[in-house]
Order: structure tokens, then C-alpha cells, then sequence
């Protein structure tokens, strides 16, 4: 699966890569024997390899999904992929630790000056495995877990036996089979009842090793009343060859409680990242989820919001940037299965360069759940001639009483406001910035401010020379 | 460029639309320290003459020449012309959505002065600034021109005027749409700027004689299908308020009509 990812990545930060020998890396490509050994090294009870087992069949008997693009994922060669791959040995709780080569890969993407500054929690993530996961003192005492998925399988195997792969089954789609046949890393988080973690835990991905498939797998668990905002960011090398991301992440929000769920998606321009996030909202339940697609080869992601108990509310904001050869195949989708219930679905789409975004979203409202009220709105800009941006929007409302309100744009970059920002004094290029950060702004605010400040940088550096 | 050259100098200036010709040969000279009005019917090509002098680029000059303090600007771009010191308060000010005024008028600052203004400055100069023009501080929160009303519109135009300090202030319609408190408001912004050292030009355009009642021109022209049809001084504005511009056009031999825009009007000429 060649790609000319090179050439088309440009000024991409994170593109470095370690050269380092892992301490374990299967074969490239996938059968029974590959899944039964990863299950086998990570030492699982025999659910878990029975579960891995299961959907490696059903992976093999499900249909690609074709609606991206015709041929979009046909650069997927699924036999040349390394499905797992071990840089270290053991998951580290002291930074010092964590293996030389790998601090300096996590320190050059800043993330434990970021744990030391705002965050209550962090999991690191490289190729397979999580390197290092630590979590506040003062919140462990609460209750609250955050562990790498091994290990919170290892140490909590009744809680995750009692939800793992009952908000997304395994039969859900081919690659949430793919990930439940091969899953490695990803976090667990649990909140005890009534605990609020009022900072965010963030877990940081990293593919290193080139023709990786990188599948971590999330489990989040919001008790009654409880509160958390988990921020996810990824980043790869660049390689000539392509690598998959494809992760599935569950969340339960239980009664009256929320969850915010922020990603802010860089891969580089090489990776195919297609996954599944899923949340079910209770009984007067938030669910948030804040989704930031800025890199990858293709993006194929909607987060959604299964509402089953009345007044549960969910919103998603998505925000998309495609430049030159990136489809970014993103939106969102709600499903009301109870009567009032709320959502909000909010998305914003910049296509430069020959870039492609696609919003695809899904309003479900089943029958008898009256008084369901959804609002979506989806906004998107195109920079150039050459970009292309399209709306995929599907309601089907069985209820009666609903209300129900679709607003969409989609436009050029304007040229009355280049205009009057260049009559002022703003060269083009700055001009066109700060409009594209203004059409963002509904989406940055919502984050917080590191990652705002973050996410504008990212921005700002795909319309470097978008203009002019 | 020499202190001798005019702030602008518009020669045989010919501007199309689409392949329209709107301008049809505008000659005009605005020099430092005065005020020039400019009146003329609906569709004369007022805006046309704004917009053109400041590098919009849907406005193509197809013949004749725009000098700013003796040199040419056609080849600048619209920034190039705003950082050298040109400035248009825009009839219609577009909004920028999910852009602050602040930052907006932070960046533009920046550009124009070519450097990181100090917070602190900024801040200052911000906010005298938008007391004088009796603004409320929670104004510089709200995104460029989204959901102000006509008044506040036209007051954050003036608010930029006062910041920026242009050498050639080409104020498009700014009475329009204002009530008589804002138009005061507005009449006293452009008053400052027109006592400031070093005395701007400025061209206020417009299709009212009532902000001539508040800012004295010293010249006043009247354009008429795409031409300056006739400059004068003060009472010239004066007879266009008392007799409307019929009569102009009469004692020149043109005939004005419920069409008498510079589209009909060039049609009918041609």
C-alpha cells in the first residue's frame, strides 16, 4: 500500500520517527493464529480470547464499508499490515521509567510538560502498547480508574466483562470487528458515583513502527452523577507506506451523569484512521464528544450518542480539514430511543488544496419517543476551486411530536470579507486565517485552552501558503 | 514621492463590473488637510469609485490612473494600499464571524505598524479610542460587524478611522442609516480625524446633504453616471440639497429618470 504520503505531507511537525528494534512484532498480516497469539502474550482470560476469537470471523465475513468513496480504502492491503507491535516491556507509572528513546519522542510532542501543567491524568500510547498511564493521587483515592484497557482488564475484569462490547458488538461493522479481534492499548476509565474530575485525563497516540496497525480499544464508565473529559491526540511518522488506525471507544454515561470526549486527530497524511466511537447517555445524562479531524489519508468517523432513558442529551461537535490529498469522511449521529431526549450536532468543514470533507450525520427518532427535539447544523468552507466538500445528512424521525431543525452552508472562502480584512492591512494569506479561524471558533471554544491554542497552531499551518 | 504631490490624485479613471463600465473618466484631486464631498443620484458609480480606490479586486480600472501621495497604486494589492496609509469605511461592513473586534484590530494594527503592539498600548489606544466614540468596552468582545445594527456598524468604522490614522480617509455612505444622535457620534469621530496632525484628506461620499450640516466639505463635487459632472465648494453641495440633482443635470443637458443608474444611463449613452 505505496502512497506518495511523502510528498504530500509538507510541514507536518510530528513526521519523525524512532528507529529502534521492538521488543515484539508480529508478522505482517492476520489469521486465526496471529489473534490467538496476541490474546495469549497478554496472558487474557478466556472470554476475552473466545471474544477476539469471534470477531476475527466476523471480520472476515464482513463487507467493506463503500460509502466514503468509491476505492477510498482499496490502498488497505490488510495482509502487509503488522497487527502488533511491543516497544516496551511494561506499562511504566514513573516517568523515568519509560524507555529513553520513547521519553524523547512524548517529551518532543510535549506531553508530560502538559500532564505537570493541566491535566489530571495521562496515558501514552506507542505503536501497540501503553507505555506509561498515571493518574492524580488525589483522584485514585476517589475511586476513579484510568488505566491502559490491558490493564484494566487485568485488574478490574468483572467491570469490564460487564460492558466491554455492549455499546459497540463486534458484528457492528468490519473494522470494529478488526478491532475486537486484534485491540491492544487504549484506556479504561471508570468514575465512582457523584465524583466530578474536574480536569481532563488525556491519553496521547503514537504510531512509530511503518505498516502498523494501531488498535486501541476505550472503555469509559461515568457512574450516577458523575463527571469526566477525556482529551485524545494522536500522531504518526511519515512513511511511504500507509498505516491503519482503527479503534473503537465506548462509553457509558449513567444516570445523570457526563462525559466530554475531545480528540484532536493529527495523523500523518499516510495513516487510513476509520473508527468507532460510541457513547449510550441514561437517564437526564450529558454526552459530549468533541471531534477534531485534522490528518490522515482518510478519516471514516461519527461519533454518536444512543439516548435511552428520557431526558438524556448529547451533542457533537466536529470539526474537519482536509488539504491536499486528505478526504476527511466525518460527522456524527444521534439516536433518540427515549422520549425527551435533546441533541445538538454541530459541524464545521474547511477543504483546501484538493482536500475533501464530508459531512455524513444521522438523526434517528424511533417511535414513540415524543418530545425529542434535535438541532443540526453543519457549516463548510471551502478555500479553493480545486477542494470539494459534500453533505450526507439522514433523518428518520417515527415519532410524532418532535421538533426537528437541519441548517446547512456551504461556501467559499468570502471575498468581501478577504476584502475588508486586506483593506485594512492583513496580507491575504493572514486575511484568510483569521476568517478560517473564525469559522472554527464555535468548535475551538468548546476546547480547552490548551488545546484551542493547539488546534489554531494546526490550523494556521494547513493554510500556510493556501493563498495568494 | 514628494510632500508637492496630492493625498490622491484620480486621473481619467475608467472602472468596470463584469464587463460593465460603471466609471466613465473620473478626474478628482484630494489634497492633505481637506475635505472633499462627493454626492451624486443612486447608481451613479459612488460606491463603484470607493471600492475601486481601494483594490477591490472585482473592480477592474480599464483605463486612466489612482496616485496615492504621487504614486501609482493600481498594482497594489488592497493591503498594500491600506498599510501605506489609504482607508474606506465601507457602506455595507461585512461581518467576520467567530472573529473578535479585538483581535481583528490587534492583527490589523500589527500590519500596519509592522510590529507586535505591547498589550498594554494596545489596550490603551483601544480603549480611549472607544470611549470618545462612546462605545460600550464590551464591543471590542463581539465578532467583526456580526448583528450590529446600522448605528454600531458605522461607529466601528469610525473606531478603525480613529485607530488606523490613514493619510486618505474615503468615507463610502456613512450616514446612511444612522439616526441623528449616531450621525452626530459619527460627524464628531470624523471631525477628530480631520483636526489630527498630520491633517488627513478625506472624501466623504454620500447621497445626503444632512452630514454636510455637521462636517464641512471644502470642495464639493457632484457625479453623475460615472463622471464628475461638477465641483464646487460648500454651496455647491448646498443647491444639490435645495434642487436635488435635476437641475445639475438640466443646466448640463442630461436628462434624469426613474433609471438613472450608471448601467441605464451608459446604455442610453452608447
Amino acid at each position: 500500500m505505496t502512497t506518495q504520503a511523502a510528498s504530500i505531507v509538507g510541514d507536518y511537525k510530528y513526521g519523525f520517527h524512532d528507529d529502534v528494534a521492538a521488543v515484539f512484532k508480529a508478522k505482517p498480516g492476520l489469521n486465526r493464529e496471529i489473534v490467538a497469539q496476541i490474546s495469549d502474550m497478554k496472558g487474557e482470560p478466556a472470554w476475552m480470547r473466545a471474544f477476539r476469537l469471534q470477531a476475527y470471523d466476523l471480520f472476515e465475513q464482513k463487507e467493506m464499508p463503500r460509502w466514503a468513496a468509491e476505492g477510498a480504502l482499496d490502498g488497505i492491503d490488510f495482509q502487509s499490515i503488522h497487527y502488533y507491535v511491543r516497544a516496551a516491556d511494561r506499562n511504566a507509572r514513573d516517568w523515568d521509567d519509560v524507555p529513553e528513546y520513547i521519553k524523547n519522542t512524548f517529551d518532543k510532542l510535549g506531553i508530560p510538560e502538559a500532564e505537570k501543567k493541566f491535566l489530571a491524568g495521562v496515558g501514552a500510547q506507542y505503536d501497540s502498547e501503553v507505555v506509561y498511564h498515571n493518574i492524580r493521587e488525589d483522584l485514585a483515592k476517589q475511586g476513579v480508574i484510568f488505566l491502559d484497557m490491558d490493564g484494566g482488564l487485568r485488574d478490574y475484569p468483572e467491570i469490564v466483562r460487564e460492558h466491554f462490547g455492549t455499546v459497540i458488538p463486534a458484528a457492528d461493522n468490519k473494522f470494529a470487528a478488526l478491532n475486537s479481534a486484534v485491540w491492544s492499548g487504549g484506556s479504561f476509565v471508570y468514575v465512582p458515583a457523584g465524583v466530578k474530575v474536574e480536569i481532563p485525563l488525556q491519553a496521547y497516540f503514537r504510531i512509530n513502527t511503518e505498516s502498523m496497525g494501531q488498535f486501541e480499544r476505550t472503555l469509559i464508565i461515568c457512574e450516577p452523577g458523575s463527571y469526566v473529559h477525556y482529551v485524545e491526540g494522536c500522531t504518526a511518522p511519515i512513511y511511504s507506506t500507509s498505516s491503519l488506525h482503527s479503534a473503537v471507544v465506548e462509553i457509558i454515561v449513567k444516570e445523570g451523569a457526563r462525559c466530554r470526549y475531545t480528540t484532536i486527530q493529527n495523523w500523518s497524511n499516510n495513516v487510513y484512521n476509520l473508527v468507532t466511537k460510541r457513547a449510550v447517555a441514561r437517564k437526564d445524562a450529558v454526552m459530549e464528544w468533541v471531534d477534531g479531524n485534522l490528518g490522515s489519508k482518510l478519516t471514516m468517523k461519527y461519533p454518536s450518542v444512543y439516548m435511552t432513558e428520557p431526558g438524556a442529551h448529547a451533542e457533537i461537535l466536529s470539526l474537519a480539514f482536509a488539504g491536499p490529498g486528505q478526504h476527511q469522511d466525518a460527522g456524527g449521529k444521534v439516536v433518540h430511543g427515549a422520549p425527551n431526549t435533546t441533541s445538538t450536532i454541530i459541524s464545521k468543514s474547511i477543504s483546501k488544496g484538493g482536500g475533501r470533507t464530508s459531512y455524513r450525520g444521522l438523526v434517528k427518532v424511533y417511535p414513540g419517543c415524543d418530545d425529542a427535539v434535535s438541532n443540526v447544523r453543519c457549516d463548510a468552507l471551502m478555500i479553493d476551486e480545486d477542494s470539494r466538500s459534500d453533505t450526507y445528512p439522514t433523518m428518520e424521525i417515527d415519532a410524532d411530536r418532535v421538533t426537528i431543525g437541519h441548517e446547512a452552508t456551504v461556501g467559499k472562502l468570502g471575498e468581501e470579507q478577504l476584502f475588508y480584512l486586506m483593506s485594512r492591512g492583513l496580507p491575504e494569506a493572514e486575511a484568510a486565517k483569521m476568517i478560517v479561524n473564525g469559522f472554527v471558533e464555535p468548535i475551538v471554544k468548546e476546547l480547552p485552552m490548551e488545546y484551542a491554542v493547539e488546534l489554531n497552531r494546526l490550523i494556521e499551518l494547513q493554510m500556510e501558503g493556501s493563498v495568494g | 514621492m514628494t510632500n508637492a504631490s496630492p493625498t490622491l490624485e484620480v486621473r481619467d479613471l475608467h472602472v468596470e463590473v463584469a464587463g460593465k463600465p460603471i466609471l466613465n473618466g473620473v478626474d478628482l484631486i484630494v489634497n492633505k488637510g481637506e475635505i472633499h464631498a462627493l454626492m451624486g443620484p443612486n447608481g451613479s458609480g459612488k460606491s463603484t469609485l470607493a471600492n475601486t480606490l481601494m483594490g477591490h479586486p472585482k473592480y477592474t480600472v480599464t483605463a486612466g490612473d489612482i496616485r496615492f501621495e504621487g504614486e501609482s497604486v493600481l498594482e497594489w494589492t488592497a493591503d498594500q494600499r491600506a498599510r501605506a496609509g489609504m482607508f474606506l469605511s465601507f457602506q455595507y461592513p461585512t461581518a467576520i464571524p467567530g472573529v473578535t473586534m479585538v483581535n481583528f484590530l490587534r492583527h490589523a494594527l500589527n500590519a500596519r505598524e509592522g510590529r507586535d503592539l505591547p498589550v498594554r498600548e494596545f489596550r490603551t489606544r483601544l480603549m480611549d479610542t472607544m470611549k470618545q466614540l462612546k462605545m460600550d468596552q464590551q464591543f471590542a468582545r463581539r465578532y467583526v460587524n456580526e448583528g450590529f445594527s446600522g448605528g454600531e456598524k458605522k461607529r466601528a468604522e469610525i473606531l478603525q478611522l480613529q485607530l488606523f490614522k490613514p493619510s486618505i480617509a474615503i468615507l463610502d455612505e456613512t450616514d446612511s442609516g444612522l439616526d441623528v444622535d449616531a450621525l452626530r457620534v459619527v460627524a464628531e469621530g470624523v471631525n477628530q480625524v480631520a483636526a489630527q496632525e498630520p491633517k488627513p484628506g478625506i472624501l466623504l461620499i454620500t447621497h445626503y446633504y444632512r452630514i454636510l450640516n455637521l462636517i464641512q466639505p471644502d470642495v464639493a463635487h457632484v457625479l453623475v453616471r460615472g463622471r464628475i459632472v461638477k465641483t464646487g465648494g460648500r454651496e455647491l453641495a448646498m443647491e444639490v440639497e435645495n434642487h436635488g440633482y435635476e437641475r445639475i443635470m438640466a443646466e448640463l443637458g442630461l436628462t434624469a429618470g426613474e433609471g438613472d443608474t450608471a448601467e441605464a444611463l451608459h446604455a442610453a449613452a452608447t
